[in-house]
């Protein structure tokens, strides 16, 4: 029973924040509605076992990806959204493309997974096994998305740095 | 099949010619061209004596397999070739006329720009001639047929920047390519009913029938269709429009196409599918009737042209039409024989002509010659020879073909006789007419006049290059060009003497020696008598004293022969008698019969306006057809059509997809989306069914 | 006890709000946002999903889902930065060069 309300309610403040997200005009509301989603996430993560993962998506989601999000906010002074003419494909194709998707996977999903109850912490999932799995299960895809990390910090290094500041260089 | 004479090269020799002077001829100097173009062609009229010489050790037909060509199921159709005493006739023929003609061509063309070509296309004719004859199918036959008229198409249209002669060629291609389609129906009955072409098996399948009675039947009809081919080949009526046009050519291809050799190929088709006629008489009745009116109306013609070459183009159409009397009522050899005698004073009177024309600097008009007899000697003496050699007069060789004909066909019909007699009086009448007018009285040209007049040999003068006569006015043609018609001439008084008949005191050795070919049910006597030389006379052959074993030589009483004989001679003096009277003595005469004729002698100076009414009745309706349907119709509206508006669509669907490139992230992101949803539905779709 | 299709619909609304404001929103840094939302749907329902097969590689995917939305978020912003220092704005629709 407190599984189910704690579950709805942590429910509640992810369609909240998400909601938020869209109808807030400036992008920094937006924001902090994705962290809050984020939070609540995590859970909703605890609740199903996955400690580990809670902890990861609270640390590295909330606490370093939109934390960078806010930065380049605040770098960027971004502003409140302007009412541009967008654009109609977006309207006309986009929003009912999305809701026949988005019904048609729930059908589905609804039709096959049943009605079958979790009890709370079914899959625990303790860093020492999702340790063990990554290194040995999943070492290559480790190892490669360990790659991937490296490339794309030299990629935003490149492409985030100050064009003057190599010109600087050059001539000092 | 005693042992291979390798025919085959007989053909290919003036073939490898036509290739050598075809493809490198334009880099050689002209001797060299002409070199190459007699050496092949005298190789294969050397072959041709080789192959008469051991002719007699032979058993006929000799039958020679080359290579395979078709097999498909069950019929087949090889390279062979097949030999007896009526190809080796037409061998020679065509080998030795044809060297003579390329001798005389290399003076008459020394001056035209083409030299070369010229001489490729002549080996060429000569290689498709002689497939035709020594084919031992129809089909490799058939190759030769259409081969002769491409070469004929080529020849006639040598100057082909000038309109005239190029509407001549297309002309004469088409008109022939109708009478091929009649052949081409004749072979695809042969193939449905007998499975073959091959001359040995169809004669054989074809010997055991019994005659048709008259009208339908299988044999008539494939006899028929043979005679609209040989119709059109051979310019017999309804299809002879085209050899008048195809004087456009130069006088050599008129002399060794139009009149030795290729218009003998439906002579020589008829005669070698007598099987097939003996037992249609129905179709022989045709072909002897097609014969006889086309030597009628092709001599009334005659009478009134003007233009010396198309006097000599009638001419050729209507002793045709002799021959294909001759082969109507069943007497072949007859009807071959005038074919060799034909070949020689026909061929004579071209070249000799083409010496005048010659020797007048280009003009064909005979109202502007005469008088030449003095200037031209050489050309005078042998073209008299010819005159007269047409004209029936003894001791010449047209006299005996000509007569033999009149007299075999009297046996069948007066009327063909007849018809037959009349033409030759008209025959002799307007070769005299020729004669007088070209070299008698006083000269009515302008050549004198001309010291460096730049004509060619064409009909009009900007077809050739400058003539360059640095001694203006008329001369004689050089020896080149004058042995050739010496030769001709000889075998013009000569050629007839094989063929004396029994009546007249001679043995008749050209109706025995082709006798084992028409009349193959008798004794094998008569074979064995080879020929070594043509014209060669009382050679010590085996004058093996033969009993009448030829059917058809009746035995009514030499007495009557004479007679008949001695009637058509008259008719030849008659004829000769009528053109001294309106062309010697009193010039004048001719024109004022001429208006008074009025609307008749303008019919026959328009040919009767043949050409009109085919034009009227064929050509028009079929180019206005070709222009509104086909053109407009289908290739404009359909085709045409297709394409633009498949290209057009293709533009207007690319113009309007376009647009979804715009550039704007957020449509992007609307056609994933509603790209997504297609592909999930899709899947759910799948899974759930 | 909560089904687990309750966190399969929790999850398919988060995305279908990603989608929609990936649709809708001007401002690149709030579409980029939306990405990350629904990068989190589906990280919800791969845990979910784990737990009801009981297959823990679902948990260990979500962590991979994440190095990679970290990477992705890092060089995605970096070229927003580019971009706004070139085209001195932040709004989508004018930045449409592109434009045939």
């Amino acid at each position: 029973m407190l599984h189910l309300i704690v579950f709805l309610a942590f429910g509640a403040i992810c369609v909240a924040g998400a909601v938020n997200l869209l109808v807030q005009r400036h992008p920094i509301n937006s924001a902090l509605s994705l962290v809050a989603v984020m939070g609540s996430l995590a859970v909703e993560y605890l609740l199903l076992g996955a400690e580990f993962v809670a902890a990861v998506q609270v640390i590295v989601y909330a606490g370093a990806i939109m934390v960078l999000f806010v930065f380049v906010i605040m770098l960027l002074n971004a502003g409140e959204e302007e009412r541009t003419k967008g654009s109609q494909v977006a309207m006309l194709f986009g929003i009912p493309g999305m809701l026949i998707g988005s019904v048609l996977i729930g059908w589905v999903l609804l039709e096959r997974s049943g009605s079958q109850a979790v009890a709370v912490g079914a899959m625990p999932g303790p860093p020492k096994v999702i340790g063990w799995l990554l290194f040995h299960d999943f070492l290559l895809p480790f190892e490669v998305t360990s790659i991937l990390v490296l490339i794309a910090i030299m990629g935003a290094v490149v492409l985030a740095s100050h064009p003057d500041a190599d010109q600087g260089k050059k001539e000092g | 099949m005693t042992h291979n004479l390798h025919l085959w090269l007989i053909p290919v020799l003036p073939l490898v010619g036509a290739a050598i002077n075809g493809f490198f001829g334009k880099k050689f100097s002209r001797q060299a061209v002409a070199g190459v173009a007699l050496s092949f062609s005298a190789a294969a009229f050397a072959k041709v004596l080789v192959v008469a010489l051991q002719f007699s050790s032979l058993t006929t037909p000799h039958i020679e397999f080359l290579a395979t060509w078709i097999r498909a199921g069950s019929f087949q159709a090889d390279f062979g070739f097949y030999l007896d005493q009526l190809s080796l006739i037409m061998l020679l023929i065509v080998t030795g006329v044809g060297f003579l003609i390329h001798i005389y061509s290399v003076g008459y063309m020394w001056e035209e720009a083409g030299f070369y070509r010229f001489f490729a296309y002549l080996n060429l004719f000569l290689f498709f001639m002689l497939t035709l004859v020594l084919a031992g199918n129809y089909l490799l036959m058939f190759v030769g047929w259409e081969g002769v008229g491409l070469a004929s198409y080529l020849l006639i249209g040598f100057w082909f920047t000038k309109d005239s002669a190029a509407s001549a060629g297309k002309k004469a291609f088409i008109v022939n390519r109708i009478g091929d389609f009649g052949f081409l129906i004749a072979l695809f009955l042969l193939i449905k009913h007998f499975g073959t072409l091959n001359f040995e098996q169809v004669f054989s399948s074809i010997a055991p029938l019994s005659s048709e009675t008259a009208g339908a039947g299988l044999l008539t009809a494939i006899g028929l269709l043979l005679m609209v081919g040989a119709a059109g080949k051979s310019a017999q009526i309804p299809l002879y429009i085209w050899l008048p046009d195809a004087m456009e050519g130069p006088t050599p291809v008129s002399a060794l196409i139009h009149a030795a050799t290729m218009v003998t190929a439906g002579v020589y088709m008829v005669a070698r599918s007598h099987v097939i006629f003996d037992r249609a008489p129905a179709a022989l009745t045709v072909v002897a009737i097609i014969g006889t009116l086309t030597a009628l109306f092709a001599a009334t013609i005659g009478i009134a042209q003007t233009d010396i070459k198309k006097v000599l183009a009638y001419s050729t159409i209507s002793q045709l039409g002799y021959m294909f009397m001759a082969c109507g009522v069943a007497a072949y050899s007859a009807g071959v024989f005038h074919l060799m005698t034909h070949a020689f004073f026909k061929g004579l009177l071209f070249l000799a002509a083409g010496s005048v024309i010659h020797a007048v600097g280009g003009e064909q008009d005979m109202r502007q010659m005469g008088g030449l007899r003095t200037r031209i000697p050489w050309t005078f003496w042998t073209m008299t020879i010819a005159t007269f050699a047409i004209a029936g007069i003894p001791p010449f060789a047209g006299f005996f073909s000509k007569d033999e004909i009149l007299w075999r066909a009297y046996q069948v019909s007066w009327v063909y006789w007849f018809i037959g007699l009349f033409t030759a009086f008209l025959t002799s009448f307007y070769m005299f007419r020729l004669w007088f007018m070209t070299f008698f009285g006083e000269y009515r040209g302008t050549a004198e006049s001309h010291e460096d007049s730049p004509h060619g040999h064409g009909d009009h003068d900007d077809a050739a290059a400058t003539h360059g006569h640095g001694h203006g006015g008329i001369h004689e043609s050089p020896w080149v060009m004058v042995i050739p018609l010496v030769v001709l001439a000889f075998l013009s008084v000569t050629g007839g003497w094989i063929g004396v008949p029994r009546s007249l005191g001679g043995n008749n050795r050209f109706e025995k020696f082709l006798g084992p070919v028409f009349h193959a049910d008798v004794a094998e006597g008569a074979e064995g008598h080879g020929f070594s030389e043509m014209g060669a006379e009382g050679h010590g052959m085996a004058g093996s004293p033969n009993k009448e074993t030829e059917g058809p030589e009746p035995q009514a009483g030499h007495g009557t022969e004479l007679a008949f004989t001695g009637i058509s001679v008259f008719a030849g003096l008659l004829g000769f008698v009528l053109a001294w009277l309106l062309y010697y003595r009193d010039p004048q005469l001719p024109q004022r019969i001429a208006a008074s004729l009025g609307g008749l002698y303008q019919a026959v100076v328009h040919k009767y306006y043949v050409d009109e009414l085919y034009a009227n009745l064929f050509v028009k309706p079929l180019i206005a057809g070709s222009t509104s349907i086909l053109w407009h119709g289908i290739d404009r509206d359909v085709i045409d059509a297709t394409v633009d508006n498949s290209a057009h669509g293709a533009n207007e669907v690319s113009d309007s997809v376009r647009h979804m490139q715009s550039g704007n992230l957020r449509s992007y992101a609307g056609w994933v989306a509603a790209g997504a949803a297609m592909v999930i539905a899709y899947m759910v779709w799948m899974g759930t069914r | 006890m909560v089904p687990i299709s309750y966190y399969l619909i929790l999850s398919g609304i988060l995305f279908a709000c990603g989608v929609t404001g990936f649709l809708i929103k001007r401002n690149i840094i709030s579409i980029f946002m939306s990405i990350e939302l629904m990068l989190n749907g589906v990280n919800l329902s791969f845990v979910a999903f784990a737990a009801q097969w009981h297959a823990l590689s679902g948990q260990v995917f979500v962590f991979f889902v994440m190095v990679v939305a970290a990477a992705e978020a890092a060089v995605g912003l970096a070229i927003i930065i580019s971009v706004y220092r070139t085209r001195e704005t932040l709004n989508v629709d004018r930045v449409d060069l592109l434009k045939l």
